[in-house]
This record gives C-alpha cells, sequence and structure tokens, in this order.
C-alpha cells in the first residue's frame, strides 16, 4: 500500500513557553523549540505499521520552508521511505485551503491509496484534511483510532462522545485523520537522525507542481488572522484551601454534583 | 592408600580393575572436554571484551573474592557454609585426584603427599570430607524444610539433586578410605583415619565385617566415588554448579573500575560509532563473551534480587532471573548435542520490555554477587537495543526529546537554568557568578538540571552556593550553558544523546577554565568523574563540607534538638558507586548535639529511593514505591528526619513521606541544606574581616 502522510511543524507545547510577541499578532519565535505536530507523529507510525503489515511505502510530505526540513528527517529516521518539502515563496501565507491546495497537486503527482494526516496541529484548525479529500473527491473519515486493512478497504474505529466506539468501512483511495493513542509511536534516537543526515530529501514548488498560483499564498488566503491574546484566567475557577481530608471531600461532593460520579 | 589393597589389583570382575577404571577416566574427560567446548561456542560468537590488561589487579580480585570468598559472610550462615564447602574442595582436590590415578596406577602417591606430610594431608582431608558432607546435608534440610524465601521455588530440586550427588561423593570416598584402613587392620598393616572423622567412624562399623567383604564395599566405594566424581563434572555445565569451574575466571575477568558503564563496542572507537549497524544487545550474540560467561558462573544464590530494590517492590525485575533467562536460552540454542539455533531479540521472548526499564542502576545486586557477576552493563545494553530498535516507554520519550532540544529533560529554556540564583533574598547574602570565557572562577559549580529547574531542589542549589561563598571560595555556575551532565541519559541507553550532552558541557566547562568542579548531585558528581574525559577534579559537597571541616573554616552550630533522630540515607551514586560513606556521616556527627541513627541497610547495603534523572518519568509497574519502603526503613531504625545527599533522593522520599502517610512523623532534608542552616560565622570570613579592618 502506498500510504502518503501530511505532517507539520510546529513549537513544541511541553518545550516552550509560549508568550505574544509585542505587536501582539503572533507568539514570541526566538527561542522556540520545534517538533513534529504530535498526531502527525501518530500518523507515520501507523502508516509505518500498516507498511510493515501488508507491504507498500510511506512517503511524508509537509509544505513549509527550509527549517521544516528536520521534522521530515526525522520521519525518515523513524522509518518513512521518502520525503517531500513542498516550498515556493508563492505558498508563503497560505490559509488551511492554500495548504489542502498545494496537497493536493502533490497527491495528484503520485499514486497513493491512502493518505493520513493528524487529527489537527497544536496551531491549526483541523481543517485541511478534510477539504483536501474533498479537492480529490475522496472518502474522508476523522478522529480515527484504529484501522484494520482489509483489501481494497479499510475498517476504522472512532471513539465517539462518551467513550464508544465505532467501526467504519471506507473506500481506498481515501483520507483519515489520526487521533493520538492510536498506537505507541517509537523513539527516534540521535543516532537514527544522524544515519538519516545525508538522505536527500527533494524540494517542490511551482515549477514541479501544477499549483494555480491565484489559489495560494497569502494574497488567496481568505482566513486572516486579526489577533492573538492570552485569555484572562475566569472566576469560574475555584481555588480550595482546606486541609487535604476536607478538600477531598470537597471536590468529591462537587464532582457529583455535576454528575460526575454515577 | 598403596600396596596390594588396591581397586587397580581388581581381577575377579568381567574386565580388570585397571581397564575399567582407565575407560572410565577417558570417558569422562573426553565428554567433559566436549562439554566445555561447546560451552565456549557462543562465547567465540560474541563481542569483544578486553579483561586480559592489568593481570596483578585481577589476580588480587582473585585472591579476594574466589580464594578468600570476601563476599560471602555478607550472608553469614550461607556464607559460612560455602566457605566450608568451598575450603573443603580445594582441599580435597588432591585427594580426589590421587584416588582417581590409584584406580590405573595402584602405586601412585601424589608428588610431595609422601611420608608425614602425606600423613598429615589425609587427616586434614579425612575432617575435609567430613565437614562437606555434614554441610551437604544441613544445605538440603535448609533447601526442603526451611526454604529461604530468596530461593523461591524454581531451582530446588535441581540443587538438592547436586548437593546430594557431593554427600554421595563424600561418603564414597569415606567408605573407601575406611573399607581399606579396616582391611589393612586385619593383615596388621596400620593406616590411620583422622579421629571421629567419617572415615574413622565408618571403620567403627566394619570391625567385624569379612575381609572378602570389605573388599568389595572398597571397590564398590571406589567404583561409585568415580563415577560420581565424572557424572558431577560433565553435569555441573548443565546447571548452576558450572560456577566451580567458570567462577576463578568469572572473579579474575571481573570488571575493575567502578561506577563507570562500557562502551557500545569494546572494539569501534567512539568516533567511529556511526558505522556500527546495530546498538547494544538485541541478540543473544550481541553481549559480550565475559556478559555469557557471568551466566555461566551464576549459582543462583539469589542474593542479588534478594537485595534489588526493583524486586523489593514488586517491580517485574530480579537480576537473577536476567541471568537465569540468558543462561537457559543459551542452553537450549547451544546445545552440548546438536546445532545452534537461529537467535531471535531477546527483548520480547524471554525478557519483557518492563524489565529492562525497571532497573535503577543503584548496584544492590553486584555489591552483593559473590562472584562479581556484573548486570548494570547488561541492563544499559539490553536498553541500548532498545532505543536502537525504538521501543521506548512514551513516558521516556518526552523527556528525551527535550533533553536534545534544550539540555534538560523539562523541556525548560536555557536563558532561565541560573534563575535559582536570582530571588532577592538569597541575592542579598551570596551572588553567583555566571562564568563564560570571561567571567572566570576557581571553582565551577555543577548544578545540572533538577536542581536548577525543579522548585524544590532550588533550595539546595542556594544552600551549596552559601557553604561554597562562606568559605570564601571563588565559585560560579554555567547558567544557560550548562546541559544535563546526561548521566541517565546513558544509563537509560541513549549513548549518542549522551555523548552530545557531554560534549557539549566540556567545551564549556574548558571555556570557563577552572580548577576545580563541585557538585550537589551524586548522578552529576559520578557523571563528570567516570563518564567525562579531560576535565579538572571532581568532588561532591558532601566531600567539601568534610575538609573544610576538618580544616576549621566551617563550624556548625548546635541543631534545635527536640528529640529529633536523624538518619543518613546513602545516595547509591554517592555511596555504592563512589564509596563515599564516611564524609557525610563525619559532617552530621559534627553538628552538636544531633542524635544519629543507622538504618539496617545503609553504606553499601543502601537501599535506592526509586532513582534518578529519567526515572523520575518512567512509570514502572510496580506494588509499591520503593521510596516508601525506604521511609519505613527509616522509621523503624526509630529516625524521624532522613538526611540525604542528592537532589533525586530528596523528591523520591519527599514523595514517599506523603505517599506513605508520614506526614508530620518524617521529613527529609539534603545534608548541604542542614550544614547551611547549622553554620556559625566561620573562622576565615572572621580573618578576612579582620584583614580587611587591617588594611
Amino acid at each position: 500500500m502506498e500510504i502518503l502522510v501530511c505532517v507539520k511543524r510546529v513549537p513544541d507545547t511541553s518545550e516552550n513557553e509560549i508568550e505574544l510577541n509585542a505587536a501582539g499578532n503572533d507568539i514570541e519565535r526566538d527561542e522556540l523549540v520545534y517538533s513534529i505536530n504530535e498526531p502527525d507523529n501518530y500518523a507515520v507510525e501507523e502508516a509505518l505499521q500498516i507498511r510493515d503489515r501488508v507491504g507498500g511505502n510511506v512517503t511524508v510530505v509537509t509544505v513549509g520552508s527550509e527549517d521544516d526540513e528536520e521534522v521530515l528527517r526525522r520521519q525518515l529516521a523513524m522509518g518513512a521511505n521518502q520525503a517531500f518539502l513542498l516550498y515556493d515563496e508563492a505558498f508563503e501565507g497560505s490559509d488551511g485551503r492554500g495548504i489542502a491546495t498545494i496537497l493536493k497537486e502533490f497527491v495528484l503527482k503520485g499514486h497513493y491509496d491512502l493518505i493520513l494526516t493528524g487529527v489537527q496541529a497544536d496551531d491549526g484548525a483541523a481543517q485541511v484534511g478534510g477539504m483536501l479529500a474533498a479537492m480529490l473527491d475522496y472518502p474522508f473519515a476523522s478522529l480515527v483510532n484504529s484501522i484494520e486493512v482489509d483489501s481494497s478497504k479499510l475498517r476504522i474505529g472512532r471513539e465517539i462522545e462518551g467513550g464508544n466506539r465505532e467501526i467504519s468501512e471506507i473506500d481506498l483511495p481515501c483520507v483519515l485523520s489520526i487521533q493520538t493513542g492510536i498506537n505507541e509511536p517509537r523513539y527516534v534516537g540521535m543516532r537514527g537522525i544522524r544515519q538519516v543526515a545525508s538522505v536527500p530529501i527533494a524540494t517542490f514548488g511551482t515549477g514541479e507542481l501544477n499549483v494555480d498560483e491565484a489559489l495560494v499564498g497569502a494574497g488567496a488566503a481568505k482566513v486572516k488572522r486579526v489577533d492573538y491574546f492570552v485569555p484572562v484566567l475566569g472566576k469560574s475557577a475555584e481555588i480550595l484551601s482546606g486541609s487535604r481530608e476536607a478538600n477531598a471531600e470537597k471536590v468529591l461532593e462537587l464532582i457529583a454534583a455535576k454528575g460526575g460520579l454515577k | 592408600m598403596v600396596g596390594i589393597y588396591s581397586p587397580a589389583l581388581l581381577s575377579d570382575w568381567l574386565v580388570p580393575g585397571k581397564s575399567l577404571f582407565l575407560a572410565i577416566h577417558i570417558i569422562g574427560i573426553v565428554l567433559f572436554a566436549y562439554i566445555v567446548a561447546r560451552r565456549l561456542v557462543p562465547l567465540y560468537r560474541a563481542q569483544a571484551d578486553p579483561r586480559f590488561d592489568q593481570p596483578l589487579a585481577r589476580l588480587k580480585n582473585v585472591g579476594k573474592y574466589w580464594f578468600g570468598q570476601w563476599k560471602h559472610p555478607r550472608y553469614p550462615f550461607a556464607g559460612v557454609m560455602h566457605i566450608l564447602i568451598f575450603a573443603g574442595f580445594l582441599l580435597l582436590a588432591t585427594r580426589a585426584f590421587t584416588l582417581l590415578i590409584v584406580g590405573v596406577s595402584p602405586n601412585f602417591v601424589m608428588p610431595g603427599l609422601s611420608g608425614k606430610t602425606g600423613h598429615l594431608y589425609n587427616v586434614v582431608t579425612d575432617y575435609a570430607a567430613t565437614v562437606v558432607f555434614l554441610c551437604m546435608v544441613v544445605a538440603v534440610v535448609r533447601r526442603v524444610v526451611f526454604k529461604p524465601a530468596r530461593f523461591g521455588k524454581s531451582h530446588t530440586a535441581d540443587a538438592v539433586f547436586l548437593l546430594g550427588l557431593i554427600a554421595v561423593l563424600m561418603l564414597a570416598d569415606s567408605f573407601f578410605a575406611a573399607s581399606e584402613a579396616a582391611g589393612r587392620a586385619r593383615i596388621d598393616e596400620s593406616m590411620q583415619l583422622a579421629f571421629l572423622s567419617l572415615p574413622w567412624l565408618l571403620r567403627v562399623g566394619f570391625s567385624s565385617t569379612s575381609l572378602a567383604a570389605l573388599w568389595v564395599i572398597n571397590v564398590t566405594a571406589y567404583l561409585v566415588h568415580a563415577v560420581t566424581f565424572y557424572f558431577l563434572l560433565c553435569y555441573r555445565p548443565f546447571g548452576i554448579q558450572f560456577h566451580v569451574e567458570t567462577s576463578l575466571f568469572s572473579v579474575y575477568f571481573a570488571k575493575l573500575e567502578r561506577g563507570t558503564v562500557k562502551p557500545v563496542r569494546w572494539d569501534v572507537p567512539e568516533d567511529h560509532l556511526d558505522q556500527v549497524k546495530s546498538f547494544g544487545v538485541k541478540k543473544f550474540e550481541d553481549f559480550t563473551w565475559k556478559q555469557i560467561l557471568d551466566f555461566y558462573s551464576c549459582a543462583d544464590c539469589g542474593r542479588c534480587a534478594d537485595k534489588c530494590p526493583a524486586n523489593a517492590a514488586g517491580r517485574p525485575l530480579a537480576p537473577r532471573f536476567l541471568t537465569i533467562k540468558a543462561r537457559d536460552y543459551a542452553f537450549e540454542h547451544y546445545p552440548v548435542f546438536g546445532k545452534a539455533n537461529n537467535s531471535n531479540p531477546l527483548v520480547g521472548t524471554i525478557y519483557s520490555e518492563d524489565e529492562i526499564w525497571s532497573c535503577t542502576t543503584c548496584g544492590a545486586c553486584e555489591e552483593e554477587c559473590p562472584l562479581l557477576v556484573e548486570y548494570i552493563d547488561k541492563i544499559v545494553d539490553l536498553r541500548r537495543g532498545l532505543i536502537d530498535s525504538g521501543t521506548v516507554p512514551q513516558s521516556l520519550q518526552k523527556p528525551l526529546k527535550a533533553l536534545e532540544s534544550r539540555g534538560n529533560p523539562y523541556g525548560k529554556m536555557e536563558k532561565k537554568r541560573a534563575d535559582w540564583t536570582r530571588t532577592a533574598e538569597f541575592q542579598q547574602d551570596c551572588t553567583v557568578k555566571v562564568l563564560d570565557q570571561k567571567t572566570h572562577a576557581d571553582v565551577l559549580y555543577f548544578v545540572d538540571s533538577v536542581t536548577s529547574y525543579d522548585n524544590r531542589m532550588q533550595s539546595v542549589a542556594r544552600a551549596t552556593s552559601r557553604i561554597l561563598s562562606k568559605t570564601g571560595t571563588d565559585f560560579g555556575v554555567l547558567g544557560p550553558t550548562e546541559a544535563d551532565s546526561g548521566h541517565e541519559v546513558r544509563r537509560f541507553g541513549e549513548e549518542m544523546l549522551f555523548q552530545a550532552l557531554r560534549d557539549h558541557n566540556v567545551e564549556a566547562i574548558q571555556n570557563a577554565g577552572v580548577k576545580r568542579i563541585v557538585t550537589s548531585d551524586p548522578h552529576a558528581y559520578n557523571a563528570l568523574k567516570h563518564d567525562y574525559r579531560d576535565l579538572p577534579p571532581v568532588e561532591h559537597i558532601s566531600q567539601v563540607i568534610a575538609k573544610e571541616l576538618k580544616a576549621g573554616s566551617i563550624q556548625l552550630g548546635p541543631r534545635e534538638v527536640d528529640g529529633k533522630f536523624y538518619t543518613y540515607h546513602d545516595p547509591c551514586y554517592l555511596g555504592r558507586h563512589n564509596q563515599v560513606y564516611e564524609d557525610p556521616r563525619t559532617v552530621l556527627d559534627a553538628i552538636p548535639g544531633l542524635k544519629r541513627v543507622e538504618m539496617k541497610r545503609s553504606r553499601d547495603r543502601s537501599f535506592c529511593c526509586g532513582g534518578g534523572g529519567l526515572m523520575l518519568f518512567y512509570e514502572p509497574k510496580e506494588e509499591q514505591r520503593m521510596g516508601v519502603l525506604r521511609v519505613r526503613m527509616a522509621a523503624d531504625a526509630g529516625a524521624n528526619v532522613i538526611v540525604t545527599a542528592c537532589p533525586f533522593c530528596m523528591t523520591n522520599i519527599e514523595d514517599a513521606i506523603k505517599v506513605g502517610g508520614l506526614e508530620g512523623q518524617m521529613s527529609v532534608i539534603d545534608l548541604a541544606e542542614l550544614v547551611d542552616q547549622c553554620m556559625v560565622v566561620p573562622v576565615r570570613e572572621a580573618e578576612h574581616e579582620i584583614a580587611a579592618v587591617g588594611d
């Protein structure tokens, strides 16, 4: 099975102290460290496990810049067969639809049976996967947390509200957005990354992809970020200040009052 | 045993005695040689391990641990029994060989053992055989009736069988000597036996036995002795008694340096590691030959598991079974008869992942092992294999990634590493330089990650700084350019990340141009001392305090005592791995009025609190926390304050006090904090002030 995984490099929320910049329209990006968006990492792991079960190849792709190569390399070290960077000045400032448009053109250049994305990016809006499926006219399933390959179909599981599980059948080719917890992603150590340090990563731009420049980039973006702020701590937070035993009782009481205990 | 009375002269059986016994000798020796050769096959296929250096140090080990049985009395009853059996075996070896040869050559006398010496030797060995026989009886009774917990149930039958065989050997030897002596007495030849020894007692029983019967008993005893001897010889390589043959080599080739971790491959230099296809131990042949020799040598005594804190806490790890399972694997895949099988990955078949991650590398098992079997290097090698194949618990992946990108497992900003120096209160009485290429100092205080970033541990950093400051030490910290020491990174098997952290730190330390390094973290201490190269001398703060106390530059005022009893918990990487046991105790005892008690398990038997560094992130499968067990031990010793000298011990013990419900009854404090609280106007500072006035 030929599997494509769309990934994104994001500031690692567990290793950064996110602060607003002076202008208040973005976060302070100096001294940030980045990593692959966590759900994307689960998607790559799932792709690798499917490949190891049924054969085929795993391709990893990202829309970004040179800096994003580190994330692609990490996924190569994980075991992906090849990686592509989609970069062009014309792509800069694309909104979700623009990104989906670029990815669609990349998909059309190859033959992929299955396209995976993470359920959403730490700094994203969970929209690219769905749009990409629509543009390709492929079936789409979101929040997938289990995949079984059944010849030309997949049996996919989703957790639905209340912790119940739902199993669906979906035709290939399709696009799935992958939920964290679907697997346990393998560790990529320093040694693994060094071993793929010299593997070439092809960069595709408008020259290689049949992208209509009118549909991508900042100019075409119809969703624009206009503000960015840290919300003020709400008043509904209640701090308990009694003894440990009293607090424990109070917490029980509160949870029961909200219907959390059956 | 010479003269006409010899089994070699046997002629009334199917074959002449000489031929029969010669055949037994040849079959026995050839079979044994073949079995040993087959047992050596995996050692040849294993990885390199250069253990042929430092013969004097190795012979010293042999003298102390093999011949001297140094570790055995740590378990007094079993230890003394083993020493008796071992001494008996050593003494009886010559007698046994003489006996075997006599069957073929009736007039044989071992050179040097004729006349008076021979007589004395016979008396001594009569007793030796008696003592060994009695030890076997006691050992069997102990195994079968009293069943010490550390043996478990698994290998009782094998153990009893082997003990029985040795008892048979001793009996046969005694029957042989007794029947010969009784026979000779009939023909007026005297042969003395040691008074009240087993042969002596048997001879008393033979006083009315006919000469013909004595002859049959004599020859039968001889035959039983020879057959049992060779059966034991050839059977031992199939079980726990192989150590009789291998222990000498295991001890000779034992690891000589404490606190270190073996390189990924002994025969590959660090800068060529990128070319190594596979890291660590994944399959059996990835072990080194010495590690496999250890598997053969383990006597399955269970002392390692008995003292293992992970085992005590109910984690799925017992060092003993790490060895036993590998030995069973070796026996199955490298059989004595038949072809060697292909090897499978070890983790997932004989070992579980949780088993391999459960070890805190505290070293209690290695401290206990009478045969100096090594465990930490094997655990690290197995972890290297897991890391290399990407099989790492999710709980450890985040901190490892953060160590890679931020130089600390918490993912905190590098620039905030020295923030602990910036509290207003602290800055009033102490300034801490941040060293770089322009700012220098004599001494570097290497803080390491937990003490830099953890709110509670920052108090240890400030106490350490105040102590250094008050003793007039010109010191500083690396601040943002300090990275994690990587001590646990290496011990969790992520060697390349460790090397990156180490190289970063070595460069930063060399740029700072210091003459000495001090740290308050035993893990950092061990890393800088043993894992790093080309650094100025490193000391732990407890050593510095002890030295300054002796020099008189620190004076300690009385501690508010109010009925408190203090106990010192030895951190593994200060105590066992670096042998610093006395300095912290000297410091505590220098505090006037402080009452100190010792826990049963202290010094080299200290019980690990739960492990440091990355171990704080690992979520083990366990029945209870090691820390809780440790806090209870302190309570049992009658202590209500635990003093430690390691930030991780502090974290684990503090948590354990809460989890164990001992809040208010038990507390924990770091040695540096305690000293900081007790310090009175130091002499040296006073001298400085006087000098300043004089100017």
